[in-house]
Parts: C-alpha cells; structure tokens; sequence
C-alpha cells in the first residue's frame, strides 16, 4: 500500500495551489514535466495498488496456510502444543492409507455427496423448468425459493434432527400414517446418510434452480420455434432444446455441488447431537470434513488433520481434471 | 410480429404448474415455520406424538433464554459486526482489484488473475491448521478479527467485479476522467464507484449472507462461552448446551430470522444478483 501514497497525494495539494493567471512559462513547464511524469507513475503503479490489498491478505491467510498445512502434514503437531513440530515424513499419510475410518469417511463423503447432489440438481431443473413459464407471483416463487439458502447449516441441521426424531418426529409420525414403523434414522447405516443429504437437498435446490432459470432465460426464443414447427411437444421441446442449451450451466453446477460435497461438515456434525465429531455411533455419516474436523481438534493431532486436508484437496483435483476432460468431451460432440 | 414471437415461448404457467411449485413452496418454507412452531411450545410438548403443528404460547419466554442462557444476544451483535466488516471490506477490495484486472493494463496481470480464479477452487479445510495456529500464537482465540481478517477478501468477488466492469464501464470514461487531469483514485472515486454501485450491492448482499452462515472455520476459532458468532451459539446448543428442544429451537428462529427479514425485504436483488453471477459465471 506504501507506494501508491506519492502518486496520490500530490494531485490533491496541487489542485487547490496552481496559480492561474500569473504566465510563468519557466515554472508552467516544469509543473507540465512534472504533472506528466507523476501521471505516468501513477499509471504505472496504481493497478497494482488496486490489487495489493487482495493479494496481501490471500497470501496472509490463503497461500501461505495452504502451504504451511503441506509442511505441517509432514509433522507430528499436537493441538496443545502446536509450535512443537517433530518430522515424521510421510508418515501421516501412510497411515492415513491403512486407516479403516478415512477410507470410511472417503465412502460417507461420496455416498451422501451422490444422494445429496443427484436428486438436487435433477428437482432443480425441473423447478426451473416451471419458473420459467410466465406465472403469477413469480417473485414470490423465486424468493421463497431462496430462504432455505438463507437459512444456517446450524439452524437447518437442528431442526431436522427434531423432524427426524426416532420417538416423536414429524417424519416418523407421517410414515406412522401410512403403517410403516418409527425408523431409528440416525443409527442407521443409510437412513442416517439420507437424512444428512435431505438437509443439504433442502437447502440448495432452491439456489440451484435459480441458476438454471437464469441459464433458461437466456436461451433464444427461435430455437423453440424451430422446434415447434418441426412438430416437437413440450416434453421433447425441454429435452432437445433447453436441455442440451444448458449443458455448461449443468456442469458448473456439477462442479459446485461437488466441492460443496467434499466439504460437507455442518451437517453430520450437528445431525450427531451431542456425541462429538464421530459422526454416528458406528462413524456411520462420518465425511471427510468431519475426521479432519475430530482427527485435528478432537484427537488433538493437527498433522494428521492436515495430510488429510490434502487428502481432500487431491480428490477435489482430481474431480477438477474429470469435470475439465467431461467438458471438452462434450464440447467436442456438441 | 415481434412480440407474438416472444409470447410464443413464454406459455403461461398451467394449473399442474402452480400446484408443483406451491407443493415446492411449502417443502422450502415447512421447516423454517415449524422451528417457529416448537419455538413457541415447551420440551414436554415436543415429547409427544402427534408433534404440534400449530403455536404454542411460549415462544417469548424460550426466546428470552436463548438470548440470556444460550449467548444467542452476544452471538447476534458478534455475528452483525463480522458479517458486517467481511461484506464491506470484499466489496471495496473486489472492487478496486475488479477494476485494475478488468480496465487497466499491467504486467503479470493475466498471472495475477489466473492466481485469482485458481483461488476459487482451493477449499477452507486446506487452511484451518496453520490458521488455528496463527490465531494461537496471536492469542486471537474468541476474538472477533480471528474470523474477519481471513475472510476479507474473496476471489468470487474479484472475478465478479472484474465480469461486471468489462462491460458495465466504457474505458472512454475512464479516458475522459484522465484528460481532465484525474489520478487514478480520483477515478476511481468519480468513475468506477458509481459505475460499479449495482454490482457492489449485490457482491455485498450475497458476501454478508455467506458470512453471516459461515460454519467450518468459525466454530474452530470461538467458543460458545467466549465470543460465540450465531453458527457457534447454535452448535453450542445443538451438542446439549441447554437440553431443552424449544429453547434450542428459540436459538435457531433467533439466528435465522435477521436473514430471513433481510430477504423479505432485499429479496427481489437477492434473487437478481444470484441469477446474473450465474449467467457470467
């Protein structure tokens, strides 16, 4: 920030003092020569000004940690004592490969991220779809639309543990209706997994349509037409032609949910109650985010949290590189 | 002929229509209004089955010792200055690297923005373990600059500004301003602030939101007893802080309801603003 207060503050001083009417040619040309090379200095110096904030703060508290976790990962640290780091190399991460619970955690995370991210994405489409026809009230769909998005993973997360109470829910009193027995939803392998993706579904379908619709809105009306006179019904309209419009929509929302899924955290981490970072009696929605979260600030080892931050960075590259090869595929054929 | 053409797409909504999207209507808002609804009743009540689906007459009593017992008061104020302070500084801060990448030349400009967008990518977990010790070795632990310095600025909101700025601000603007004699903060100032002002109160709207439900880093830097923000109080309350469901519940309406009012009120540019960073992003 030091370097753009000479080129800025001159311009002030000088506006309020430059004489008028007094020709001194001598000292108007010097005050030319210097307005000219303060001008080019600024110029010069200033986009960097404008940037310097942004990129002294990321690499305060983005860069610098992101590598610093790398070295930590090859470090015993304890919680307690965190400037105390004993080399043990790769060691953190070889143990990682043999331990039962991340590979657990690696299944939880992709399981729920699936039952999470595919029905969310698909309700949205078809939300968008029905948004998208000219409707009464359609700011009030939109908007409503949008609260769950507003709402906390805290708050969310606490009222569907009430709703899927095993003694008194609301979800177990309505399948009580229809004769089916109270379902013992968190201690369930996959009950437990798809309560905690109804509350990530709860929360982003909304989001994720308004996005669509905005993608929908853009598609040219003539391509309907053309449809339309070649006989295609509505049906046939949405999967020939908006469909296929919205193919990098769909994909940067592919993109999204699945990092939003590699992190899930708030979710099982509430759904658990009081019980810690375990996520379930059995680990049973225990995601990665959550053994990192028990792994660094439950067990107090911070290296092994950060082998498996890295861990998660990986997977997410790695989904980054399919996504990336899906998309030129698909640009390819199109 | 024109707008024959554009009604042809724009087919009104029929009955199925509507009835889906007031079935969809009622699955987002249900839950946000039975909070409300065992907000307002007592544990015992909520031990019961059938669950109460209609108000109770304790909610100001529940919300009351949400506020006092449960911190929720502290974790209100705590939550509206850092939501507050992170929302403005990425607004000013995007904003003025928005413009540099979007208008003004450089070197190592395309670099510095593919650094910016990579940035995107990179996920909060990867940093949690040096912050936490960054924060310790400040003896910043319950202080509230421990959540706002990491988050003050956002690569989003760079890239965002910088989509914006290309077309939203003619360069013979800047030009002109530049004529006149201006430095580049006088042109800021005069000609990008107000060009940029539409965009920044959408980037400001969606950053204070985020901030406001950010969950990961925050419950690692505060404790519920110290200087909780709303999302710790409540997973103070939700690990059986108070063992009362209604009083949890009270908590939850409590930290949601500033949010939801906002929407009520901001909604039509909430909605705006996140269907337009779709289409540009």
């Amino acid at each position: 920030m030091a370097s753009d207060a000479p080129a800025a503050a001159p311009s002030k001083g000088e506006e309020g003092a430059a004489p008028r009417g007094q020709a001194d040619g001598v000292a108007d040309g010097r005050r030319r020569a210097r307005r000219s090379r303060r001008y080019r200095l600024d110029v010069k110096w200033s986009p960097y000004a404008f940037v310097a904030p942004f990129f002294v703060f990321f690499l305060a508290f983005g860069l610098f940690p992101l590598l610093y976790t790398g070295w930590a990962s090859l470090h015993r640290v304890e919680l307690t004592a965190p400037t105390d780091m004993e080399w043990v190399g790769l060691r953190n991460f070889s143990r990682l490969l043999e331990d039962e619970f991340f590979w657990n955690a690696l299944k939880n995370t992709v399981t729920i991220g699936l039952i999470s991210t595919v029905p969310q994405l698909l309700i949205a489409l078809g939300i968008a779809h029905l948004l998208n026809y000219r409707l009464r009230g359609s700011m009030f769909f939109r908007v409503v639309a949008l609260t769950p998005y507003a709402t906390s993973v805290a708050a969310a997360t606490l009222v569907f543990v009430l709703l899927f109470g095993r003694d008194y829910g609301m979800i177990n009193w309505a399948l009580g209706l229809a004769g089916i027995d109270n379902i013992d939803w968190q201690n369930g392998e996959w009950t437990s997994q798809l309560a905690v993706s109804t509350i990530v579904i709860w929360r982003w379908t909304g989001y994720n349509a308004l996005i669509y619709l905005a993608a929908m809105q853009a598609i040219p009306h003539d391509l309907y037409e053309s449809a339309a006179l070649d006989g295609a019904s509505r049906l046939q309209q949405f999967i020939h032609v908006t469909v296929p419009s919205l193919r990098p929509t769909i994909l940067f929302t592919c993109v999204v949910s699945t990092i939003g899924a590699t992190q899930l955290f708030g979710e099982p981490l509430l759904f658990n109650g009081g019980a810690g970072a375990t996520g379930g009696a059995d680990h049973q929605f225990q995601t990665l985010g959550l053994y990192l979260y028990e792994q660094g600030w439950v067990n107090l080892h911070l290296g092994r949290a950060s082998a498996i931050a890295w861990a998660m960075f990986l997977i997410l590259l790695v989904i980054g590189a399919v996504n990336w090869l899906l998309a030129r595929r698909l640009s390819k054929s199109a | 002929m024109l707008s024959a053409k554009r009604a042809g797409r724009q087919l009104h909504g029929g009955r199925i229509t509507y009835a889906v999207l007031i079935v969809f209507t009622a699955g987002s808002l249900f839950p946000l209004v039975w909070t409300a609804v065992a907000a307002s009743r007592n544990s015992s009540r909520l031990a019961q089955t059938p669950p109460p689906f209609w108000f109770g007459s304790n909610l100001f009593k529940n919300l009351e010792i949400a506020w006092t017992d449960a911190n929720m008061g502290t974790a209100l104020l705590n939550t509206t200055i850092v939501a507050g302070s992170i929302a403005a500084g990425t607004v000013l801060f995007s904003t003025l690297a928005g413009f540099a990448f979007a208008k003004l030349r450089f070197r190592f400009k395309n670099l510095l923005l593919l650094l910016v967008i990579g940035t995107m990518m990179v996920p909060p977990q990867l940093s949690v373990v040096p912050l936490y010790m960054l924060i310790a070795e400040l003896s910043w632990t319950d202080q509230l600059q421990s959540v706002i310095l990491p988050t003050l600025v956002s690569a989003f909101g760079v890239f965002f500004m910088r989509q914006y700025l290309i077309e939203a601000l003619p360069t013979e603007l800047i030009e002109a301003a530049r004529v006149d004699g201006g430095s580049s903060w006088r042109v800021v100032w005069h000609v990008v602030f107000p060009a940029a002002r539409p965009a920044m109160a959408v980037l400001g709207m969606l950053t204070f939101v985020l901030a406001w439900n950010d969950f990961f880093w925050p419950i690692i830097a505060l404790t519920q007893n110290g200087n909780p923000t709303v999302q710790v109080a409540l997973t103070g309350l939700g690990r059986g802080y108070i063992p009362d469901q209604s009083v949890i519940m009270a908590g939850a309406l409590l930290g949601t309801l500033p949010l939801l009012i906002a929407f009520v009120v901001f909604g039509r540019h909430i909605v705006g603003g996140i269907m337009q960073g779709a289409v540009k992003g």
